[in-house]
């Protein structure tokens, strides 16, 4: 039974080349990021000036940055702030944006007051409003995180929003309400399970954009501080290098590229596994 | 028609507010129905879209709210009543919806959708009682118990709409509101889920209120039939009385517009009917004054109360019969 889930769980996935090298892309930068103590060929913070702004070779596959230091070493070490930094800011946005979303959808008093507040807040662009924030509170991880979230938040409520008008208005729904069920059991038997697959394509598309946004954050000084790795602040730090050591943004560009990349191939083939009309299709294929 | 009364309904009426070019208005959906309907018997409720009949059987299952009037369920005030009554209501009276493909969650199991009242109610004590009581449903309409692990979309229509008719009769009910419940299904279907509808009124006793436009459907099943016209009932008697003999002549012309096998006989006074005047500018005499053939000037003036005409225990609001 349970070896037979995993491979209902799989099943999009290898019926989609693609998807699964997204997924394999995805759990190499998870497990890089765990391990990254253990996988990490040098102390990505030592410095050795004798051997500065060296090409990749065998001994420094990424080659070395203008102290020196591992590119490979910190490169897999910044993996780390990505995934904190993306994930926090999915948590933060499905947190406080699905409440906000079907409270709104389901007690039309309440939501005229909070859409128009959000109204607001997407008045100013993402990252703007972010930088605002960390200039008025101090630039640290958590700061970053609730700065980009709050962003991400307006655009999930007002997703929750539109999609739990919609089912609320379902004949389900009704037969429920008509069978006395109240608020709670609504939101809980029939609303969220209907908003999961929206979602988790949501979430992805959200974890992507928050790494992109940390990048440009980190890029422009706003970021996670200076000294810890991160894809962003290698960009910020060997811009000045680019004709000379191209590789030294060659390869924490890259993984901003691939991450971001998989985990919207990733989210729209776990989409496909949670809509029960897509699991016959893909029965038929396995 | 004899048995015991178990709803009776006074005077329900039910007006919504709209808005239309910038003004408010009161439509008023149901205008004063009062009707009742006794143990294991089958009342169809006919009219053309917007007559309100949709609109009775929402509220007779909750859904909506009436203006004022009285329900009485076995006996008992339900509107006015506090949470019992209605929760009384809610398990007693239960609605079998028109489209089966929207009526059921895609994400719920056929299992759980059936169990909701029960669920819902707090009924089962135990998870073996419950799945017991699902295949036991499953089973009354026809179905494999195996079928509550599935999925909706794994069913085809009449499967899907047998399980709305299970999902309404677990916990037994003692009323059906069953609005349209046949007309999204291919023919071939509709008789069997009209038989099923009928084995379950039979073995559980059930009262009906068969909500259609289909009159042919509304022949096979229904014992009695009231005919809404504007949010009232124009006539109402046994099934034969109204559909062989109509004397309203709305109803004359309703009948008059059943396809026949020979053209040639169609009933005397048939008239095209056109389309029904604005609910929001309601005429004030008899609504169905503009379009009738025998409006006399009393019927521009004078709104005809429903009396009793004749056998059969029919009621007509009519001036002119």
């Amino acid at each position: 039974m349970s070896s037979n889930s995993v491979t209902l769980w799989l099943r999009p996935f290898t019926a989609r080349p693609i998807a699964l090298a997204g997924l394999g892309v995805l759990v190499a930068t998870v497990l890089a990021a765990v391990f990254a103590p253990w996988l990490s060929p040098y102390d990505p913070y030592a410095i050795d000036p004798l051997i500065r702004l060296t090409p990749p070779n065998v001994t420094h596959w990424f080659g070395t940055d203008q102290f020196g230091r591992d590119t490979l070493s910190r490169t897999i070490h910044s993996s780390r702030m990505a995934l904190l930094i993306g994930s926090g800011v999915v948590v933060f946005a499905l947190a406080t944006g699905v409440p906000a979303g079907v409270l709104s959808a389901l007690f039309p008093r309440l939501g005229h007051l909070l859409m128009r507040m959000v109204d607001v807040l997407m008045a100013f662009p993402t990252l703007l409003l972010a930088l605002g924030l960390i200039v008025i509170l101090s630039p640290s991880v958590g700061t970053v995180i609730l700065a980009i979230g709050l962003g991400y938040m307006t655009t999930t409520t007002r997703i929750v929003y539109g999609l739990t008008l919609r089912l609320r208005a379902e004949t389900y729904v009704e037969a429920s309400r008509s069978m006395g069920a109240g608020t709670a059991w609504l939101i809980s038997r029939h609303i969220l399970p209907n908003l999961v697959s929206p979602l988790l394509v949501q979430a992805s598309f959200v974890f992507a954009f928050a790494q992109l946004g940390a990048a440009s954050l980190d890029f422009l000084g706003l970021g996670a501080p200076p000294d810890i790795p991160s894809w962003g602040n290698m960009l910020a730090e060997s811009r000045t290098f680019i004709t000379r050591a191209p590789w030294l943004l060659f390869f924490p560009g890259m993984m901003i590229v691939a991450t971001a990349f998989s985990l919207n191939l990733v989210g729209d083939a776990l989409r496909d596994r949670l809509d029960p009309r897509f699991r016959q299709v893909f029965g038929e294929k396995g | 028609m004899s048995g015991n009364v178990i709803l009776d309904v006074r005077d329900m009426m039910v007006s919504f507010s709209a808005r239309r070019a910038g003004r408010k208005y009161r439509v008023q959906a149901v205008d004063g129905v009062s009707l009742s309907l006794a143990e294991g018997e089958v009342l169809g409720i006919v009219g053309e879209s917007g007559c309100g009949k949709t609109t009775l059987g929402r509220t007779l299952v909750g859904l909506v709210q009436p203006d004022s009037g009285n329900i009485n369920l076995k006996g008992t005030e339900v509107i006015g009543a506090g949470g019992s009554g209605l929760r009384e209501m809610r398990l007693n009276v239960r609605m079998v919806f028109q489209d089966p493909n929207a009526s059921l969650n895609p994400r719920r199991t056929i299992g759980d959708s059936v169990a909701e009242a029960a669920d819902i109610s707090g009924f089962f004590k135990s998870r073996a009682e419950r799945s017991a009581a699902i295949a036991a449903t499953l089973t009354a309409v026809g179905l494999n118990p195996s079928f509550a692990a599935r999925y909706p979309y794994e069913l085809s229509g009449g499967q899907r709409q047998r399980v709305g008719i299970a999902r309404a009769i677990l916990p037994t009910p003692s009323i059906f509101v069953a609005d349209e419940p046949v007309s999204a299904l291919d023919v071939s279907v509709q008789a069997q889920v009209l038989n099923l509808m009928m084995d379950l009124r039979d073995q559980l006793r059930l009262a009906m209120l068969f909500i259609s436009h289909d009159l042919g459907v509304i022949r096979q099943i229904s014992s009695r039939v009231a005919v809404m016209y504007m949010g009232r009932i124009v006539e109402q008697a046994g099934t034969r009385t109204v559909l062989d003999h109509p004397l309203h002549p709305y109803t004359r012309a309703l009948v008059a517009a059943i396809p026949k096998p020979d053209p040639s006989r169609r009933i005397l006074g048939a008239i095209e009917m056109g389309e029904p005047p604005s609910l929001f500018t309601r005429p004030h005499g008899c609504a169905y004054a503009p379009r009738c053939l025998m409006a006399s000037d009393r019927c521009l003036v004078d709104v005809p109360q429903l009396r009793s005409v004749g056998a059969d225990g029919r009621t007509i609001a009519c001036h002119n019969v």
